[in-house]
């Protein structure tokens, strides 16, 4: 069969047997996919992608609108390829999905959504597009200091800068690491986008830029260790920058807390309440960090900590990864990932819903409203929980 | 917009319709070896009076409609050969009881197979189904209707055997329930002691209507789940071995399989034997029974019990997940078996023929039976892998499956999920009063020939 356009994978795209075990969690409870729960075509599961990439590469399909949503639907959260029963070529189910992305968007075929994300991060430096000069006002009254020689840059990110949910998580943390005693700064209006969702949505020369730009001013000021409040961002300096002249060490801040409280930097009373954890792709399945988090809610005296039946390596995504934070691709009807995952949290019986992600935190906290679950079901970061429970 | 798409939109709604280029694409084919053909719409109705619709409207324009699960049959059973509807029955995925006391389920015909696994794991956890090996996106309604098997089939029969009722959208578009949930609120029986109407739409493949609920039997999940695995490389040998093993009545499914990959597995012939207890004495007690059944074997050091420590949790995996493995043997993505349901004693001839057809084909083999009711039969499956990416290798395939048929035929074999090609075969070779009278239920049941047409289509 002649193909007609070419992605780096292109090769195993035909070994995809569409057995659709990728869309499932390891207990096969629900569907794991968010894009194929939302539309409930077989095209917008992980087999449909893969079917539709080759027939696409080889011309038996055209580009379309509805192929690029298709396409820019998929979430990025990993769980096709965590789920997939092929040893040899699941690892690269996600490359395919994002090549396929960059090849759309090579070929100027890009959903208005995601369009727009790219053209506010290029021109504004962040999705928000939000003066760069406010891109650290967030951490006033934190108490934390520009970076200048500090051990420790503690990353924010675009949605811990600019948005409100996403700035609240950021000042607790801030705060909490201060209060600790750790040496750390913040680059405040230096910092820059961290390009890991638009590498994410295929936008690789903008990425490069990105992330170019950041490893220049992160080595210009020193930095060494950085810590950042996005999972994203986590995910990305880890996994792209090194290759890019980027190698830092980098930890998320759950990380950082927990090592903390075991330490007794951070000490705490007795709050008696009953907690559930949402695990963000890019922290779990990306980074496979999955303690941390929980060793941190455990650690809080009285407080009952509580599994969703979804969990860990299983668990359900928000809907806000791979850049549909943004895009919104995925909408907000009534099977879209967050409303879907708030009420998984909610049939726990928890009041908390603890997050460890700006996006996931925007996510559900709009997803609670949407559920009108606000009298049931609080969505808070882990640093603002221990806010309550620090003597 | 046309008339029917703008009709079928005022019954789904938008986002339950597609004649978009992607969907039209993706649900014109299956992943095995037949070729594609486009339908005109696809749809994805929620409720049984959502489905009522779109038959109604079907039959007024004379539209053809071909209600799919999961898609995975392999034999191309929802490819939609005259064009038509697709209709998507994943959305219709709701269990609806569990009558634990009664040990049966009912739930809408999409509803999976992990789903309903999962869900008894969870809710009721002293019950289980027949679980199929098919991906566990296969729904219970394809299922029961291409007469699918599962790990207690050797127990309990076919799994349309285990149906305890069912809720059918005629082709006319009446609504019509089956067996005793037509005469009261239960679901405990699909025909027995009434004349069994099931059997009107089971096994038809959705050419006589659509199932819309089903009653599905559940069973004892015992605490504990133990595998022993016998080998043989004398294949003469493996009809006694399954006479004796089934005559314990201790073994919930017993398999037989033989491949060339990896070599490890070559010239032999391995029985693969599951068994349940509530405790350790009773699993050690059937441990014993299975073991002493096939002690003159050993004694005659024609084959032995294989360890089956490393791959224990492999073989006791439900849904097995590493069989879709054998899609990828040939880096290609995808195998089809003929699946034909034939006597035990004739086990020695098909094994033959499988090596036999991979060397005149040049493609890749694995088999692997099942046993059926005790071993009143089992299912012979003759697989062969191919390479998505290699259309001769996949015209091979195609060529040696159609050559197993018929030589299943002339074993007095019967087709388990027959292709369209293999149905003809089947009705070439029926009785004819047989014949005819799959004529009259077909014709009366769907006049105007818009049920999945293009199977089952019987000539008089």
């Amino acid at each position: 069969m002649t193909t007609i356009r070419h992605i780096e994978h292109e090769q195993i795209v035909h070994r995809c047997f569409r057995c659709g075990y990728c869309k499932y969690p390891s207990d096969y409870s629900d569907f794991n996919c968010p894009s194929y729960k939302a539309f409930g075509w077989d095209t917008f599961a992980p087999g449909g992608r893969m079917w539709l990439t080759r027939a696409w590469l080889h011309g038996e399909i055209e580009t379309s609108a509805r192929f690029a949503e298709i396409m820019f639907s998929c979430v990025a959260c990993d769980n096709c390829k965590d789920q997939c029963v092929f040893p040899k070529f699941k690892d690269f189910l996600p490359d395919i999905f994002q090549e396929t992305r960059a090849e759309l968007v090579g070929e100027g075929r890009i959903p208005p959504g995601v369009r727009d994300y790219f053209k506010a991060v290029a021109v504004s430096g962040n999705p928000y597009k939000l003066p760069q000069s406010e891109r650290g006002d967030w951490a006033k009254g934190t108490g934390l200091k520009p970076y200048t020689n500090q051990k420790y840059l503690f990353y924010a990110g675009s949605v811990g800068s600019y948005d409100e949910v996403g700035k609240r998580m950021a000042q607790s943390v801030g705060k909490m690491l201060v209060d600790a005693g750790l040496s750390v700064g913040i680059l405040g209006a230096e910092e820059g986008c961290d390009g890991n969702d638009v590498r994410a949505l295929g936008e690789m020369g903008l990425f490069a830029q990105l992330a170019q730009a950041n490893i220049d001013t992160f080595k210009a000021k020193g930095v060494k260790e950085i810590i950042t409040l996005d999972p994203h961002a986590l995910n990305t300096f880890k996994k792209d920058y090194p290759a890019l002249g980027g190698k830092f060490k980098v930890q998320h801040y759950s990380e950082v807390l927990a090592e903390l409280i075991k330490k007794k930097k951070i000490k705490l009373k007795a709050y008696p309440v009953k907690i559930t954890y949402h695990d963000p792709c890019y922290l779990g399945r990306h980074q496979q960090i999955y303690s941390a988090p929980r060793e941190i809610l455990k650690a809080i005296p009285k407080a009952e900590f509580v599994e969703m039946h979804r969990h860990g390596a299983n668990a359900f995504c928000c809907g806000g990864g791979g850049g549909n934070f943004f895009t919104d691709i995925l909408g907000t009807a009534e099977d879209s990932a967050s409303r879907v995952r708030v009420r998984e949290a909610a049939e726990t019986g928890a009041s908390i819903l603890a997050v460890a992600c700006p996006n996931c935190a925007k996510m559900l906290t709009d997803a609670v409203k949407m559920e009108n679950l606000e009298d049931r079901l609080e969505v808070l970061g882990l640093a603002e929980i221990l806010e309550r429970a620090r003597k | 917009m046309s008339d029917i798409l703008q009709s079928l939109i005022d019954i789904v709604g938008e986002k339950g319709v597609s004649n978009e280029p992607e969907e039209l694409w993706f649900y014109s084919r299956d992943p095995g070896v037949l070729a594609p053909h486009k339908p005109d719409y696809v749809v994805a109705p929620k409720t049984t009076e959502e489905v009522q619709k779109i038959v109604q409207l079907a039959g007024r324009e004379k539209i053809p409609v071909v209600p799919m699960g999961n898609g995975m049959s392999l034999a191309g059973l929802v490819i939609p050969l005259k064009g038509g509807i697709v209709l998507d029955m994943k959305r219709m995925n709701k269990i609806l009881e569990v009558n634990p006391m009664g040990r049966y389920a009912v739930m809408e015909g999409g509803t999976s197979q992990g789903a309903l696994k999962s869900y008894l794991q969870k809710n009721h956890p002293t019950l289980r189904h027949s679980l199929p090996d098919a991906p566990p996106t296969t729904t219970i309604a394809a299922n029961v209707s291409l007469h699918g098997q599962g790990r207690l089939t050797n127990q309990y029969g076919f799994n349309s055997d285990m149906v305890t009722g069912l809720e059918m959208v005629l082709p006319t578009g009446e609504i019509c329930r089956i067996g005793s949930p037509s005469i009261g609120p239960y679901w405990f029986s699909k025909g027995p002691t009434l004349p069994d109407l099931s059997g009107l739409f089971l096994g038809w493949l959705g050419a006589t209507g659509i199932i819309t609920k089903v009653g599905l039997k559940l069973f004892p999940n015992k605490k504990i789940r133990d595998v022993e695995l016998f080998v043989t490389d004398r294949v003469e040998l493996v009809p006694q071995i399954l006479y004796k093993l089934t005559h314990l009545e201790v073994c919930e499914d017993i398999n037989v399989w033989f491949q060339p990959k990896p070599q490890m597995f070559l010239g032999n012939f391995h029985v693969t034997i599951f068994f349940t207890g509530d405790t350790e004495d009773e699993i050690e007690f059937k441990r014993k029974m299975i073991w002493d059944s096939l002690q003159e074997h050993m004694d005659a050091k024609d084959g032995g019990f294989m360890s089956v420590q490393y791959m224990k949790s492999t073989l006791l995996e439900m849904p097995g997940r590493t069989i879709a493995d054998f899609a990828d043997v040939p880096k290609g993505g995808g195998f089809e078996y003929s699946g034909p349901i034939a006597l035990i004693e004739h086990y020695p001839q098909y094994a033959a023929k499988v090596v036999e057809l991979a060397q005149k084909y040049n493609v890749l083999y694995a088999s692997a039976a099942r046993l059926i009711s005790g071993g009143h039969a089992m299912m012979f499956s003759i697989s062969f892998a191919f390479n998505r990416d290699d259309a001769a290798m996949m015209e091979r395939v195609e060529k040696a499956l159609d050559e197993a048929m018929t030589f299943a035929l002339d074993m007095g074999g019967i087709p388990w999920k027959p292709n369209h090609k293999e149905q003809k075969m089947l009705l070439e070779r029926m009785e004819p009063n047989a014949r005819k009278l799959l004529l009259m239920i077909k014709k009366n049941l769907d006049p105007q020939g818009i049920m999945n047409p293009g199977n089952w289509e019987v000539n008089a």
